[in-house]
């Protein structure tokens, strides 16, 4: 019998790998062939998608990107023996695109049966939940500072400071709650972690509860992705009937259970506190702090508040050890990260790197340039609170502490290229009406200042009193930094004011709103 | 998408199904809308007498989420995503002729999306739930050719 794996993934799923998959089925079956279809999550590598892979003595062989129409030919050319074919990528570890990555994270994604636990265990699952089972709570937590992971949400706070908190407050019930909202513009990353691996996300908050004391964990899961909902609760239930989630983890002592929330589809509840509010089936709204939700978080209750792909790392640091995790990286930045390549890009997808790659190599390396063909002109880092840079800044290091220093955040390590059609004050004016949309309502300056804001760059773009209403917007700018509670009114200047220092030609000098 | 037409006797089998979860509002209003489409103004007070609050709350909670609609959705829901990434690849275009081509056609409804994760296969949209990629206005209308074929 000969494996083929067609990705399940919804990515690979939007662009035909469903019938991809029938029709390969439907083929062997009328030539008599024994096969069997594994529905991998994906490599990553989604400008080849659909990426039919072929196990074969030689390792598993790439076709891609395939579609239904490809599948009379591939078998044809003997596809599952590794026959050559217009499609044909040689063997799938050896892509180049894939071969000079350093995965950590998504080491098994794309490899890996989703909900197949022996496929997990085979490749290295559990092992770190293992190894934390036998140390106390506070060397788990030790363990995970010293490694120096910083949450990947967007905010870069060191994991393991906030472990000890929450280690170090007394109460009689305490969460972990896995911020699974990822509305960032450009990313995908938390969705391709829970769809391709999703017992690494229930591992690594298995090890959190441990860790912290806590037997309840909750994943709040954003509503646009119904895929990675479907799969995660049934790892859930197939972990919980393995005998790993329950009153006895793993047969220890240890309870741990994990449940599903879906989000309403509001941008502003990825923020920590308006996630709490939501899981307590309430109106989004930002909560003041102090207190910090790792003293009183979800009901009130000490809370561990960890981004997807943080939780996710969790099982690599426990197993491999955290000197194994800070050798890689540059300064405070270390270990790897994530980069998820999109929106105008020949070769989009995750590209996971130690911190410290450059913006260029990334783009034009692993992305090869445009998607259009036409020169970069934009970049935007770290989703729509994150500044818009120009090609000039791609020797830029790719950590938190260069991006900071060039003006920008890294985020959830989004990165989205524009070509040369970009109108950057449009960019700018969305940006303001972004978060007019999805303002919690709790501030003035982010509720009706990005109003006003979007109103303003409406006037400079038509031409009316440009010189007045730039000065007007940069005041602006200014009060919703300084007056907003969270970074949604905070942040939301970072796309407008970099949109005007990098690209003044879009704001000045228009003729009637034409650029 | 097809739904059951409003029935209190069910829409209280599905609540109390699930109004006993810690901070139960907002998983029984989205309970209600994914059995009959939508929240209709006639679940609201069922929703609050079986949550033990008001009908003032559950109304906040109704109107601040995005998702939570209180019309009957059309036969076919797409959700066009205009956020950066998909603008990058044209869907402000995308947007434009799509709605010129569904203009006259009562039976799908456009609404923007902000973000499906799918942003390296952008222009993205979700077609009754079913995520595409490298969409144009024309995918669209096949895609919803085929669905009314089903
Ligand atoms: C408007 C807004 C939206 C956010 N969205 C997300 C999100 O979708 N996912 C996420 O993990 N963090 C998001 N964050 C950051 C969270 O508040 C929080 O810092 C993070 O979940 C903590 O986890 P980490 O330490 O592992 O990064 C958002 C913050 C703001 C202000
Ligand atoms: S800045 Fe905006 S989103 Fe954040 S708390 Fe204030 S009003 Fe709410
Ligand atoms: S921005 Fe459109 S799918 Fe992410």
């Amino acid at each position: 019998m000969t494996i083929v794996y067609v990705p399940g993934d919804s990515a690979a799923r939007s662009v035909g790998s469903d019938a991809v998959a029938d029709s390969i089925a439907l083929e062997a079956l009328t030539r008599g062939l024994d096969i069997q279809i594994i529905r991998n999550g994906s490599r990553g590598a989604l400008w080849l998608e659909t990426l039919v892979e072929v196990l074969t003595d030689s390792g598993r062989i790439a076709y891609g990107p395939v579609s239904s129409s490809d599948v009379t030919s591939l078998f044809d050319a003997n596809f599952m023996n590794g026959g050559p074919h217009a499609l044909f990528q040689g063997v799938t570890d050896e892509i180049d695109w894939l071969a000079k990555q350093d995965r950590i994270t998504f080491k098994r994604v794309g490899i890996i049966d989703p909900l197949s636990i022996l496929d997990y265990e085979a490749h290295g699952g559990l092992v770190g939940l293992r190894t934390a089972i036998g140390m106390t709570a506070d060397e788990i937590v030790e363990q995970v500072t010293q490694s120096g992971l910083r949450g990947r949400g967007g905010a870069g706070f060191p994991a393991g400071i906030k472990w000890r908190t929450v280690l170090n407050t007394s109460a009689e019930k305490k969460y972990i709650c896995c911020n699974a909202d990822e509305g960032d513009s450009g990313t995908f990353a938390d969705r391709m972690v829970m769809e391709g691996d999703p017992f690494m996300l229930l591992e690594g908050m298995t090890i959190a509860g441990i860790a912290v004391g806590a037997v309840e964990g909750v994943i709040y899961i954003r509503s646009e992705y119904p895929d990675a909902i479907a799969v995660m609760n049934k790892a859930i239930a197939i972990a919980s009937k393995f005998g790993w989630l329950g009153k006895n983890v793993l047969g220890s002592s240890h309870e741990f259970t994990i449940r599903i929330r879906t989000g309403g589809g509001s941008y502003v509840c990825g923020e920590e506190t308006a996630m709490l509010e939501s899981i307590e089936g309430k109106r989004g709204v930002v909560r003041s702090k102090p207190p910090l939700p790792a003293i009183e978080g979800l009901f009130g209750k000490p809370t561990v508040i960890n981004n997807v792909l943080t939780l996710a790392t969790i099982p690599a640091v426990l197993a491999d050890g955290a000197d194994a995790y800070k050798a890689r990286g540059v300064g405070r930045s270390v270990g790897t990260q994530v980069f998820q390549l999109g929106g105008n890009i020949a070769r989009g997808g995750i590209v996971e790197l130690a911190f410290g790659i450059t913006l260029n190599a990334l783009i034009n390396n692993f992305g090869d340039g445009t998607f259009t063909g036409s020169p970069v002109r934009a970049v935007q880092i770290g989703g729509p609170l994150g500044a818009y840079l120009p090609l000039s800044s791609s020797d830029i290091s790719m950590d938190y502490e260069s991006l900071l220093s060039a003006g920008g955040m890294l985020g959830h390590g989004g990165i989205v290229v524009f070509d040369e059609s970009v109108d950057m004050a449009i960019q700018a004016k969305f940006a303001m009406e972004f978060c007019a949309f999805e303002s919690c309502g709790k501030c003035t300056p982010c509720r009706l200042g990005s109003t006003r804001g979007a109103e303003t760059i409406t006037k400079i773009i038509d031409g009316v009193d440009v010189e007045g209403n730039k000065r007007l917007l940069l005041d602006l700018c200014e009060v919703m930094t300084d007056g907003s509670l969270c970074a949604m009114g905070g942040l939301t200047p970072l796309p407008v004011k970099s949109a005007m220092l990098h690209f003044p030609e879009d704001f000045d000098s228009r003729n009637g709103g034409v650029r | 998408m097809q739904f059951p037409a409003w029935s209190e006797s069910q829409a209280l089998e599905v609540i109390s199904r699930i109004c006993d979860e810690p901070g139960p509002v907002l998983v029984t209003l989205q309970a209600v809308q994914t059995f009959f489409g939508y929240v209709p103004d006639a679940a609201v007070a069922l929703i609050a007498n079986a949550c033990n609050v008001s009908r003032a709350d559950v109304h906040g909670v109704l109107t601040f989420y995005h998702d939570l609609r209180t019309e009957l959705p059309p036969e076919v829901s797409i959700h066009l995503c205009v956020a950066e990434a998909c603008q990058s690849m044209g869907s402000r275009e995308v947007m434009e002729n799509s709605r010129k081509a569904f203009a006259t056609n009562s039976s799908v409804e456009i609404r923007d999306a902000y973000c499906l994760g799918n942003c390296a296969l952008a222009p993205a949209a979700s077609v009754n739930g079913n995520l595409r990629g490298r969409v144009s206005a024309q995918s669209l209308v096949a895609e919803v050719a085929k669905v009314a074929m089903r």
